[in-house]
């Protein structure tokens, strides 16, 4: 067995996953974040996937099969599901709409690895909320997660504390003493990527792979616009964003 | 065009035939009755010429004084009442003519019994037809031999023979002529479930596979069949077509998933520069290389279905804004705005919805992937001259002077774009997109910076 | 040149004309072009009005008429093979056997085609006049007698008054005259009676004639009292001058003879001959037959009922007949002789 309905363990997290009514008094650091169910038979292919959900401090359950991601989702609910097509038991997307007539409307992302125009449009009309081409960038994928969770607002929100602020990754937003601050995409990934390990040094280059894409060249100083930027937003909070010099950045005042 | 080469008429083959067919008939029928009356009629005369001569040769009778011979007014005005023929006759008795026209031809045996016997035989400027018939006669010495001949022209039985001839030769002629409009038709009977047939045939779409059902006669159940086997076949290679693509595009990612997802871990997690450096090469070149797939893919998925094109109404309003909306994160990612201006309401052309899509993908692609960070995207809808056109315009660096056509060719990049990863193919699909669905594909570089390109369809 | 042909021709032909008897020849017309020739039994008299009416459109054209009997007219065709254009003759029976041993050639015209079928035969012999053969009575003779009008009453007449028939009855010698022959076999075809007409003929020992002028002037002399099967329009012409006499047509049947004409094989003007024949038929050409030459043209539609025109069939051979005729004149002969 490749897969398996073990939850794994975040590598390091702060944020709690919680429903809208929770009390947000109730989160802490060290709780997953969001719980994934990665249903890919191809076991190269989902451990890295699962890691890198992992290393930002999400919990994975990983399904080989369509009937093991059946166990999965009987046994334990997640907050989003990364589906595969081509699976050895049958095709993902009539698995997806069996899971829509029953009412089941946990938010499904498709991993296709067919990217043929038809598939794209099928796999929408199966009940997906989105889809991604394989192989992807892992920010992409991070970002569509954000986009499908946030069009889904009810459904889920994690809204994380760290010292004097709260933080919005669904919204995009920091809130300090009431004041709600908008973030801008490049601002709230850097703001999450050192929110995911407070204290630790991430260094320019780094803190480049992360946000930008490999496909593009970024000049060196544009980390330093970033950094610049969220400095700003984050003005007036306890919380900042120190440069260690020849080293990299690291968040305080938590 | 595929040549199809016809080797003559089938219709005017058939209609030739039945035609021929109709003459021989025809003049058949024409010599039929002909010789059939001609026989009828000199039975006929034969008959009667035969009683007469028999009539007049049981009148003799024998006596003291010879033979007493009695030629009857009524049979003579009888004979010649048929076609108004000559007439002669001869009567010898004991081997001398006693009357009648005594150089009158002999038959070449002599009749046995009082049955007329019949001959045809040249006498004087004619021909004549003699009954001949001998019996004998008790005179005082003892039987004497008698015999007695009554010939006929004939040619009241030739134009009895013509008269029926040419009425048959009518006949014939009609049935000729009723013939013509008769196997136009017939052929163009025959041919009707041809055609019908053919109509059908031509009237399917081009992804109309199933075998064909319509009802024909049982002579084209072979054509049916085997235009059947092979719509099977080409319905198997065109299936297998698909899903080898499709496979293909399975086979050649989920590799370079694993690969890329398994370097961007190793990227996060090693903190030496070099193999940093690697990776991120590493990535790139999965990147490009995915890139390149997936447009050859869809390149080919585009050759494929425009080659097949079977039009139906596509609304590129909401195809426009869907894309936008699955674009929508991508675009966040580099901090692009990505703006769809028009109407939300419906705007039709005639074509296939998956090359439109592939068509705009590509453009909405590149104009993100060239535009600068916190630049605007700006998708525009609008109908222009019966034409519908989804402009997509960008901030980006331009195309540094380079034309569409240069563009547009397979894998030829810009000049300016060596930084980003890219395959060279998508405008050619964009271009193949617009000319397979009747409309055009313009690329112009804007005079503030950045590019436009502009898709035009028919408006339906 | 054409004067020596002329000559020649001519003089062939007088050498021909030679061996039959004509009885009398005229040529009428002097142009230069083709004469033709016409062989006929009908006195020039009453041809002449017909012919000049003929040529009168046709001014190039001379015709030469010869007249001669039925017999000679036969001979000259049958055994002579005299050239004529036209050949006319009364004699229905001789004319029938000239075309049924091949002597008449075929001639089609719309004149001749219109001929009912009894007056023709085929396309070679053409009746052009018919004429009833009737009874020739004297008015004076028959003063407190009733006229008959049929044989049989003309037999309970002669029987009844035996004396004042006796030696005044006048008919064709059948042996003599070719039309008298006709005319007793066309009889004896058609009714028994005529046998005991004969017969009462003979007992009041009836006078024979070769021809019909002699018995018809006999009897405008007051000679004789009847004249039994007398042509008609020999008849009719002489009734004109002579109101004594009166013509029976009997009603039990009257014979009819047509007389016929036919273009020879062989003739060298055949299309000239044919084209007066169609004149003949022509109306123009009947006016002219019925008030010129006397002669009743063929008219379907005066025909009486008992009217009975000799068919032109080959029934017309059998009289001709050698052994035929042989037993009908000799019983003819045994009628009129009596004991």
């Amino acid at each position: 067995m490749l897969g398996g309905c073990d939850v794994i363990a975040p590598l390091a997290s702060a944020t709690i996953p919680v429903k809208a009514d929770m009390n947000l008094s109730r989160r802490r650091v060290g709780e997953v974040s969001l719980r994934f169910l990665l249903v890919e038979d191809s076991a190269e292919l989902a451990r890295p996937v699962r890691d890198l959900l992992a290393l930002d401090g999400h919990g994975v359950d990983w399904a080989a099969t369509l009937s093991e991601a059946q166990d999965c989702l009987n046994a334990a609910r997640y907050d989003l599901i990364l589906l595969d097509i081509m699976l050895p038991d049958g095709d993902g997307r009539q698995f997806l709409q069996a899971q829509r007539r029953l009412g089941h409307d946990t938010p499904v992302i498709v991993m296709t690895a067919r990217a043929a125009v038809s598939d794209r449009v099928d796999v929408l009309d199966s009940g997906a909320d989105d889809y991604i081409t394989k192989p992807f960038d892992f920010a992409e994928l991070e970002a569509r997660v954000r986009a499908v969770l946030r069009r889904r607002g009810g459904a889920a929100q994690t809204v994380r504390r760290y010292g004097d602020l709260l933080f919005n990754p669904l919204t995009a937003t920091v809130t300090i003493d009431s004041d709600v601050r908008d973030l801008r995409n490049r601002e709230l990934r850097l703001f999450e990527i050192l929110l995911g390990a407070p204290g630790q040094i991430f260094s320019k280059d780094q803190l480049c792979d992360r946000l930008f894409s490999y496909a593009e060249t970024v000049s060196d100083n544009a980390i330093e616009v970033y950094v610049g930027r969220l400095r700003k937003k984050l003005v007036g909070s306890l919380a900042r964003i120190e440069t260690v010099r020849g080293l990299g950045y690291r968040l305080t005042g938590g | 065009m595929r040549a199809v080469f016809a080797t003559g008429s089938l219709r005017a083959r058939l209609v030739v035939q039945l035609l021929v067919v109709a003459a021989v008939l025809a003049v058949l029928l024409y010599f039929t009755v002909r010789s059939t009356a001609d026989r009828a009629a000199e039975a006929t005369q034969d008959a009667i010429l035969g009683a007469a001569t028999v009539s007049i040769a049981e009148q003799l009778r024998g006596g003291d004084g010879g033979v007493e011979v009695d030629l009857a007014y009524a049979t003579f005005s009888m004979l010649g009442a048929v076609g108004q023929d000559r007439l002669f006759y001869r009567i010898d008795i004991g081997g001398e003519t006693v009357t009648g026209y005594d150089d009158l031809p002999v038959p070449d045996v002599r009749p046995a019994s009082l049955a007329a016997v019949f001959y045809t035989t040249p006498y004087l400027d004619t021909r004549v037809r003699i009954a001949a018939v001998a019996r004998s006669i008790i005179v005082d010495k003892g039987p004497v031999p008698v015999l007695v001949l009554v010939g006929q022209t004939r040619q009241g039985q030739a134009a009895i023979a013509d008269q029926l001839a040419n009425r048959a030769g009518l006949i014939g002629l009609g049935f000729f002529l009723l013939a013509v409009p008769l196997s136009l038709l017939s052929a163009g009977s025959v041919f009707n479930p041809i055609n019908r047939l053919a109509e059908a045939v031509g009237r399917r779409g081009p992804r109309d596979l199933r075998p064909v059902r319509h009802p024909a006669p049982s002579e084209l159940a072979p054509l049916i069949g085997a235009l059947n086997g092979f719509v099977a076949r080409l319905r198997g290679t065109l299936s297998q077509t698909e899903t080898f693509i499709a496979e293909a595009a399975h086979h050649i990612r989920t590799p370079l998933s694993t690969v890329r997802s398994e370097a961007e871990i190793a990227l996060r997690q090693s903190t030496d520069e070099r193999t940093r450096v690697r990776l991120r090469s590493m990535i790139r070149g999965v990147e490009a290389s995915s890139r390149s797939a997936s447009q050859l893919l869809d390149h080919a998925m585009v050759l494929y279905r425009s080659d097949q094109l079977e039009g139906v109404a596509v609304d590129l309003c909401q195809i426009t804004r869907s894309l936008a909306r699955a674009f929508g994160p991508t675009a966040e990612l580099r901090e692009v705005t990505l703006l769809v201006e028009g109407d939300a309401a419906p705007l039709c052309v005639l074509g296939d919805a998956l090359l439109i899509e592939s068509a705009l993908r590509n453009m909405v692609d590149n104009a993100i992937k060239y535009s600068a960070v916190e630049t605007e995207v700006r998708i525009v809808l609008a109908t222009d001259a019966g034409m519908v056109r989804v402009e997509v315009c960008d901030q980006g660096r331009g195309l540094s002077g380079a034309g569409l056509t240069e563009l547009s060719g397979r894998f030829t990049r810009g000049g300016n774009v060596g930084d980003v990863v890219g395959s060279g193919l998508g405008l050619t699909i964009v271009t193949e997109v617009a000319a397979a669905l009747g409309g055009r594909f313009e690329l112009v570089e804007r005079d503030t910076g950045g590019t436009c390109a502009s898709l035009f369809l028919p408006q339906l | 040149m054409r004067q020596f042909i002329l000559a020649t021709a001519v003089s062939l032909f007088a050498t021909m004309a030679g061996a039959f008897e004509v009885e009398d020849e005229r040529v009428f017309g002097n142009g230069p072009g083709p004469e033709i020739a016409v062989l006929s039994t009908t006195d020039t008299a009453f041809f002449a009005p017909l012919i000049e009416a003929f040529l009168v459109g046709r001014p190039n054209l001379r015709l030469r008429y010869v007249v001669a009997s039925s017999q000679e007219v036969y001979r000259a065709i049958h055994d002579e093979g005299a050239a004529f254009d036209l050949v006319i003759s009364s004699a229905m029976d001789l004319q029938m056997k000239l075309a049924n041993d091949g002597f008449a050639a075929s001639y089609a015209s719309d004149a001749v085609a219109r001929l009912p079928g009894w007056a023709r035969w085929r396309d070679r012999l053409f009746g052009f006049a018919l004429e009833p053969v009737v009874l020739l009575a004297s008015r004076r003779a028959m003063v407190g007698l009733e006229m008959p009008r049929t044989r049989r009453d003309l037999i309970d007449l002669l029987r009844a008054h035996p004396a004042r028939f006796n030696g005044r009855i006048g008919t064709y010698d059948p042996h003599v005259s070719g039309a008298g022959y006709l005319f007793a076999t066309q009889d004896a075809r058609q009714t028994d009676a005529f046998w005991r007409l004969a017969e009462v003929m003979g007992r009041l020992n009836a006078r024979l004639y070769c021809c019909s002028g002699e018995m018809i002037n006999d009897l405008v002399a007051g000679d004789i009292t009847l004249a039994y099967n007398v042509v008609g329009s020999y008849a009719l012409s002489r009734v004109k001058d002579a109101p004594d006499i009166v013509v029976i047509e009997p009603e039990d049947f009257t014979v009819a003879l047509l007389r016929t004409g036919f273009v020879p094989v062989g003739a060298g003007q055949g299309a000239l001959g044919g084209a007066l024949l169609d004149f003949m038929l022509s109306p123009r050409g009947r006016g002219l037959m019925d008030t010129a030459a006397g002669l009743p043209p063929l008219d379907q539609s005066l025909l009486q009922p008992y009217l009975r025109p000799i068919r032109l069939d080959p029934g017309l051979l059998v009289y001709l007949d050698r052994i035929k005729r042989e037993n009908f004149l000799a019983e003819w002969d045994a009628a009129m002789t009596q004991p």
